[in-house]
């Protein structure tokens, strides 16, 4: 990999987080509301303890030096108070966080497993198992998370009763049984997704040229498969895999609110609806920057695989 | 072809080369027949949520919006086909009255990002160089914003509601129209029947507006088609997290939130029909616009 290219992604990755810190400030800034009446509960002050308030946290500055304010402090992992709660945002973020990341990691891995391994056996086997996987995943794919959430409480939780439908466990094995119904809701049309993205670039590889060439010199299938298909089909399966695992990060929110789950996404809901703006930006930046870095993840490992990328030409 | 007769009889007036733009999109009947059983089928789907859309309110047999709690998730009777909601409204005319906000809202979406993603990505494939490197950093930024994010944040600014949503999902979803448009775009622009076009003296707006968005409509149906689905799966999230339409409007996302209760009680109908309505349009919309998009790719 070139050094150049990684440098290049890095500093869009930057500029990505720059605009969007940006973003994020400012659309909060232009709120309605006064950022004085909220520090003081609604009371009025007198003049003194206001202009004490206003240069503590520098609203009497203009935006961009209260931008600048905002984001050194956020760098420096402070991202103020939150009106509603009265703690500090990184606080409740960091007690959040666990929860949101190990769900998107359990979907993750779920879609990796599942996902790629389906696509590779309907790719490698066409018939009655490919047309059914084929339909499955067509309907799968159509099915938002929050309804796969309904339906996964109502047959597995209060039907089956095999999975708790709602909350956080205590520890390590009663978390696990507490997101796999979520992770699974969470990963469910991603899963499709990859799957059938997984068995046509499987299809595609197995009728190109090199292969029929290996196979006519009797090279084993199990090589085969592994050296010559799989290679180049790893190319459209990462990029796909990577662009929908880091979608999850936005859908937690939804699935986390459906099971209410104690994580990030749930919680940015309940502040959005509270107008508790603090914790919204917090949250907001922290789940953009988790957004981009795994998107530089995706690219990098994308030019890992496919080295015509990083030369800068096209892929054919 | 009419022009031919005309052409010949003018004679030495005729231009030195002949150099014909090809007919700008098919017609809808033609594209439609194009994506075979499957493609007709979801069709047929969308039309009749269409329908339900527009008319959905007046066919609805009782109120959609008068709760009588006597009858809270009483299962289905005589004249009440799918039963009660939690609050005691006919299901089925929720159903029927929700089309309308379920629908409006994604087509606002496809409207707004595919308007302003076909501008920028003609704009870039027209000007190339600075101003297309210009266009395609800024819409890489853009691409760090997941829609829902988008819309969740303009929640917390603008107040929830479908208007705020669309808007935020119209905007995050824009960078992906245009990158693919744009190479469409940039293809057509290479033709020689630009180049012919431009030494005739045509304009640049007319180029563009006359020739090339109408030779790559066929992929911009397709995109509206597959975004279409999409839009409707995080605007009825959006409504499903409480940040969309707000109860007791009708509308299918809304539904679910609201009769998420029922589910515990052993009683999922009501959250399941709304539920089912959003996967049968989204299938549609996704098998069509995935046969659109094969067919528009195979274009020569």
């Amino acid at each position: 990999m070139r050094l150049a290219f990684v440098a290049r992604r890095l500093a869009m990755l930057v500029a990505s987080l720059l605009v969007a810190s940006f973003v994020i400030f400012g659309a909060l800034y232009l709120a309605p509301g006064n950022p004085v009446a909220a520090l003081s509960g609604g009371r009025s002050l007198p003049p003194s303890s206001l202009h004490v308030l206003e240069a503590r946290y520098h609203l009497n500055q203009p935006f961009l030096a209260q931008y600048w304010y905002w984001l050194e402090n956020a760098v420096h992992g402070n991202l103020g108070i939150s009106i509603v709660l009265k703690e500090n945002v990184s606080t409740l973020i960091g007690s959040r966080i666990w929860t949101t990341a190990g769900l998107v990691l359990y979907a993750s891995l779920i879609i990796l497993v599942l996902g790629i391994g389906m696509g590779i056996v309907a790719g490698l086997k066409p018939g009655l198992l490919d047309t059914s996987a084929l339909v499955t995943s067509a309907i799968s794919a159509a099915i938002p998370s929050f309804v796969a959430a309904i339906a996964l409480i109502a047959l597995f939780a209060v039907k089956l009763r095999w999975f708790p439908a709602l909350g956080n466990g205590t520890d390590f094995l009663s978390n696990v049984r507490h997101l796999t119904l979520p992770a699974f809701a969470l990963a469910l049309s991603s899963l499709a997704i990859v799957a059938r993205v997984t068995r046509s670039a499987i299809r595609e590889e197995a009728d190109r040229e090199h292969v029929q060439t290996a196979v006519s010199r009797g090279i084993p299938r199990r090589q085969l498969v592994r050296r010559h298909i799989l290679r180049n089909a790893a190319i459209p399966i990462t990029t796909v895999s990577g662009i929908t695992i880091a979608s999850l990060i936005a859908v937690a929110a939804v699935v986390e609110t459906a099971f209410s789950l104690n994580g990030l996404g749930a919680y940015l809901v309940t502040s959005a609806q509270d107008k508790d703006l603090a914790v919204v930006q917090g949250i907001s930046l922290v789940l953009v920057t988790a957004f981009v870095v795994i998107n530089l993840a995706v690219d990098l490992a994308y030019a890992v695989l496919d080295p015509r990328v990083a030369l800068g030409s096209r892929a054919a | 072809m009419s022009v031919a007769p005309a052409q010949q009889r003018a004679g030495d007036a005729a231009p030195l080369v002949t150099v014909r733009a090809p007919r700008g999109g098919r017609t809808a009947v033609g594209l439609l027949r194009g994506t075979g059983a499957a493609g007709i089928a979801s069709a047929i789907v969308i039309a009749i949520a269409t329908v339900v859309a527009v008319i959905g309110s007046l066919i609805a047999p009782f109120s959609p919006t008068l709760p009588n709690l006597a009858v809270a998730f009483v299962g289905p009777t005589g004249s009440h086909l799918l039963g009660f909601d939690a609050e005691g409204r006919d299901v089925l005319s929720r159903l029927l009255a929700g089309a309308t906000t379920s629908m409006l809202g994604p087509l606002a979406v496809v409207v707004g990002s595919l308007l302003a993603g076909t501008l920028l990505a003609v704009i870039a494939a027209w000007r190339r160089g600075l101003v297309d490197a210009v266009i395609g950093s800024g819409l890489d930024i853009l691409f760090a914003f997941p829609g829902i994010l988008l819309a969740v944040l303009a929640a917390a600014v603008f107040g929830a509601g479908l208007p705020a949503a669309s808007i935020s999902l119209a905007i995050a979803y824009m960078p992906y129209v245009a990158r693919v448009l744009r190479g469409a775009a940039l293809k057509e622009r290479s033709q020689p029947y630009v180049a012919a076009l431009e030494v005739q003296g045509a304009s640049a707006t007319t180029i563009c507006l006359r020739h090339i968005v109408p030779n790559i409509m066929p992929l911009i149906v397709a995109q509206a088609t597959i975004l279409f689905g999409y839009a409707m799966v995080d605007l009825a999230a959006i409504s499903f997290i409480g940040l969309g339409v707000q109860p007791p409007a009708p509308n299918w996302g809304v539904m679910i939130s609201e009769n998420q209760v029922g589910i515990p009680q052993g009683y999922p109908l009501p959250a399941l029909a709304a539920g089912g309505c959003i996967v049968a349009v989204v299938i549609a919309f996704n098998v069509l616009g995935e046969r659109l998009f094969e067919q528009a790719q195979a274009r020569p």
